[in-house]
């Protein structure tokens, strides 16, 4: 396999330190068994979530940029990879504007210049999502070889969300044919988790959204978009939803429950992290990869398939 | 999907008479409905220019009603009444009084980018949503909406410290809006959180909320981030024509 992603920055994000704890363990459990090296970007801060966006988009911009500031010019990295969808798509955002937006570079140079850092210039780093990284530095092949616990038998549907593919100018490397990433029909997860020994089922909804952005705000929108995610991920016969996003994770744990306790409405698929369900089948411990965390409790149904 | 289309009819301008007979004719009930016409007399041609104003809404004049916004919409799949290519026309024509019929759900936009991609114009109609929502809130049409309480909560602590912390949010969103922190959903989720937990970690979980997290030296940042966003607010406040 090519030397590509061996050592890269690593953005875990302000959710990865919060309630998706257990995909930053698994992230990192899953680097150590194979080999690849993270380095942690110093001191970052916040990308802007979804929220600074709507207060004024130009700061969402610098916000993102101070992370690569820091990447580049003080930690000499090439590629940062970020393993939430919010994260990577804020980074990319703001990598499109800066290459192609002059009011965002102004903004961003000001504002690099009164917080005493250097600007983030455009293309000083590539920003990845945590699937490019182990798509490109280990492939399917890699993955093939390493199997320990086959995944088979487990039948998986992947949930990639909205903000890894949309909207689709700000991913540039996207839709090039090949085996490059597809914005309609993305299939990273789906390669890797196969080559796992899972079956894939055919998930029509993988980059419905999740109304991640209103999960408190106007939760009723967002039971009603997760419930019909969950229903269909049933009716495709998946025992899983795989997930690459702690916003969209965390948001299907919290309204599986609450479809169930408000609603009435108990579905089954359990929830797992792709980077959980990877490591599973190299063989690194449950503990290790932070399933006991999660609140879809998928131990039963692991030990089932002697799995855990 | 076909796009659920809004009528222009008012259902207080129907007119059904249950006995009317003129020029000998019988013009009873149902069969016999009419419309009292209306005259719109009362257009705002400043809208448009307004919402271009506000952030997002820049590229609003790039539209030419093709649907495809409406068409690969979430939240229209839902309620059919939420229809950004309606909104987009009206804010277009400047049929002010229309859109404010809409204006309570105009803020529900989740943000899921679907109408962008699909957008053959390049409209950014999620921005649209947004900057329409901005404008209702700014002109005094609506109050501030949850999503809008959310994001200010949000946005000031990564202002304030340069990130953010889940639990404090949650905290501070429901004690704004009014909600109780006890919501019985909220409840069952954290005792399945803890099934499994050992005890140890149960206790760093516990003091971590303790410790609000930082970005280390972000008092410069801080402080060029609240002048910007004074300057910012500034403009838009003299765009939209209002003054303090």
């Amino acid at each position: 396999m090519s030397a590509k992603y061996q050592k890269v920055g690593y953005y875990p994000g302000c959710a990865l330190e919060g309630t998706g704890h257990a995909y930053n363990r698994s992230t990192k459990a899953l680097g150590k068994k194979l080999g690849l090296d993270l380095v942690e970007v110093k001191n970052w801060n916040c990308c802007g979530a979804m929220e600074v966006k709507n207060i004024d988009p130009k700061l969402q911009s610098y916000l993102s940029s101070r992370v690569m500031s820091i990447a580049a010019n003080e930690m000499g990295l090439d590629t940062v990879m970020a393993p939430c969808n919010g994260c990577y798509h804020n980074l990319k955002k703001a990598e499109y504007d800066l290459a192609n937006d002059p009011a965002t570079i102004e903004t961003v140079e000001k504002l690099s210049g009164k917080a005493g850092h250097k600007a983030y210039q455009a293309e000083q780093v590539e920003t990845i999502h945590a699937l490019d990284w182990i798509k490109q530095a280990i492939g399917e092949d890699g993955i093939r070889e390493r199997v320990k616990n086959s995944l088979s038998g487990l039948k998986i549907a992947n949930y990639y969300g909205c903000m890894y593919t949309r909207p689709r100018h700000i991913f540039p490397e996207k839709d090039q044919g090949g085996d490059s990433e597809s914005t309609l029909q993305p299939h990273y997860m789906d390669d890797l988790l196969a080559a796992a020994g899972a079956e894939i089922v055919d998930y029509p909804l993988k980059t419905a959204c999740c109304g991640g952005a209103h999960t408190l705000a106007d939760s009723d929108i967002s039971t009603k978009l997760v419930l019909n995610l969950l229903r269909t991920a049933e009716t495709c016969g998946a025992d899983v939803i795989a997930t690459e996003c702690p916003t969209c994770h965390s948001g299907l744990e919290m309204h599986q429950i609450r479809a169930e306790t408000e609603f009435q409405q108990k579905t089954k698929p359990v929830i797992l992290y792709f980077t959980q369900l990877l490591g599973l089948a190299l063989g690194v411990k449950p503990k290790k990869l932070g399933i006991h965390e999660n609140i879809s409790d998928a131990l039963p149904l692991l030990k089932s398939r002697n799995l855990a | 999907m076909p796009i659920h289309e809004k009528t222009l009819i008012r259902p207080e301008n129907l007119r059904v008479q249950e006995s009317l007979e003129i020029d000998g004719v019988d013009v009873s009930g149902h069969w016999s409905t009419f419309i009292e016409s209306r005259a719109i007399t009362d257009y705002n041609e400043a809208i448009e220019d307004e919402v271009a104003a506000l952030p997002g809404g820049e590229y609003i004049h790039r539209c030419w009603q093709c649907g495809s916004c409406t068409n690969s919409c979430t939240v229209n799949a839902i309620n059919a009444e939420f229809n950004p290519r309606h909104w987009i026309y009206l804010v277009r024509i400047g049929m002010e009084s229309e859109l404010l019929r809409d204006k309570e759900i105009i803020w529900q936009c989740v943000s899921c980018n679907k109408c962008t991609y699909a957008c053959p114009r390049d409209v950014n109609p999620e921005g649209v949503m947004k900057s329409l929502a901005h404008w209702l809130e700014l002109k005094g049409h609506t109050e501030k909406s949850p999503a809008q309480h959310f994001d200010e909560v949000f946005a000031g602590q990564v202002f304030a410290t340069g990130k953010i912390e889940e639990g404090r949010i949650i905290r501070a969103f429901f004690a704004r809006t009014g909600q109780a922190l006890r919501q019985d959903w909220l409840m069952v989720m954290a005792k399945r959180l803890v099934r499994h937990l050992p005890l140890k970690m149960m206790i760093a979980m516990g003091i971590g909320t303790m410790f609000q997290p930082k970005t280390r030296g972000w008092g410069r940042a801080r402080a060029a981030i609240a002048e910007h966003i004074a300057e910012q607010k500034a403009r838009e406040r003299k765009a939209l024509g209002l003054t303090d």
